[in-house]
């Protein structure tokens, strides 16, 4: 003759909480891992309105720091450097080169990547560079725009359209002024 | 003869004040230069972003050693570990430090892997505790009993049919 036993279950409302915290884990997990998967900013974006701050010595206009919204209507080129980084200085002098050449038509900005002050500076005074130049605190930026590595450049075009990306050194100046040179006409 | 030793003898010991109290004064300024072990130990507490899962201490970069650099820097200037490692959050980030801040869903961090085990660890006492109970035989219905009763003779007359065929 077979017995009969009664199990005791677990009361509805744990099991509740059980499967609700399970369930708000999940969620946690899947819309931290889409907004990881969201890739990078791709050509044809709009870009969000982004501020940078600038290095004393390297301000533009008395301002220390700038957004891209101070630019609309112009070119903006912005430049991911490091002191330590050795391609960067492959084309230093180039972007510098082009930024004269210009004259303030096109807007360079350079955003200084997981770097010391010290070094950044050294750098900045190696290369004359004279347009505007600040730190990528916290990583913000570079973590907006997702970049691969230094040096990246970004191309903006006149209606805060990202239009072209350059991953790696320049080549030359009349690299830079010909990706430029697209959108000015 | 006797004046030039006394005179030798009188630069000599001029030479050694002079040496003992430069070699003093050098050490004392190198007592304010934070060791390497002193630099290591803020440093192993830090990551930079750039040498991902390198702690700053081992991380043989060059903008790794630029860190140890502003670390020994900040050290010699007074500056606490909590204070070194707080300009590191403001200028590069949360993600330069070893252990997550304590805040928002940073918590989960902690709490997490605790309440996870302590569950781990509920269940499998549970379980342990069912197996060296005697074990208890589920109840059958009389129906589900003839049910299954049916189903033998069915499977016997299945197989003495088969059996036949061959």
């Amino acid at each position: 003759m077979s017995e009969i036993v009664q199990r005791k279950s677990v009361p509805i409302w744990i099991q509740m909480v059980v499967w609700l915290l399970i369930a708000g884990l999940l969620a946690l997990v899947a819309s931290t891992l889409s907004k990881r998967q969201q890739g990078s900013i791709r050509p044809g974006d709009t870009l969000p309105d982004f501020s940078i701050a600038l290095f004393s010595g390297y301000e533009f206009e008395g301002q220390s720091e700038v957004s891209l919204s101070d630019f609309a209507g112009k070119i903006v080129v912005l430049n991911f450097w490091a002191s330590w980084c050795k391609p960067c200085e492959q084309e230093a002098a180039e972007l510098e080169e082009a930024w004269r050449f210009y004259n303030g038509d096109v807007m360079f900005l350079g955003a200084d990547y997981v770097d010391t002050e010290p070094e950044a500076r050294t750098y900045l005074k190696k290369f004359q560079i004279t347009y505007p130049n600040g730190p990528d605190l916290r990583t913000e930026l570079s973590q907006m725009f997702r970049i691969t590595g230094v040096p990246e450049t970004y191309f903006i075009d006149q209606q805060g359209v990202l239009y072209y990306i350059k991953v790696g050194p320049f080549l030359s100046l009349d690299e830079i002024k010909s990706i430029i040179e697209q959108k000015l006409q | 003869m006797k004046q030039k030793k006394l005179r030798i003898s009188y630069y000599a010991l001029l030479l050694t004040i002079l040496f003992s109290t430069l070699s003093t004064q050098f050490a004392y300024a190198q007592d304010d230069v934070p060791t390497d072990d002193e630099v290591n130990e803020v440093a192993k507490g830090l990551y930079c972003p750039v040498c991902e899962n390198t702690p700053l201490d081992v991380c043989p970069t060059e903008a790794c050693k630029q860190w140890r650099d502003v670390i020994r820097t900040q050290l010699a200037e007074g500056k606490t570990r909590e204070e070194i490692e707080q300009y590191f959050v403001d200028y590069y980030g949360d993600r330069v430090l070893a252990e997550p801040p304590r805040t928002g869903l940073n918590w989960l961090v902690y709490i997490l892997p605790p309440v996870v085990i302590l569950l781990g660890a509920v269940l499998l006492f549970k379980n342990f505790q069912a197996w060296t109970k005697p074990k208890v035989v589920e109840s059958v219905s009389n129906q589900e009993r003839s049910a299954s009763s049916s189903s033998d003779k069915y499977i016997s007359q299945l197989e003495e049919e088969l059996k036949k065929r061959n």
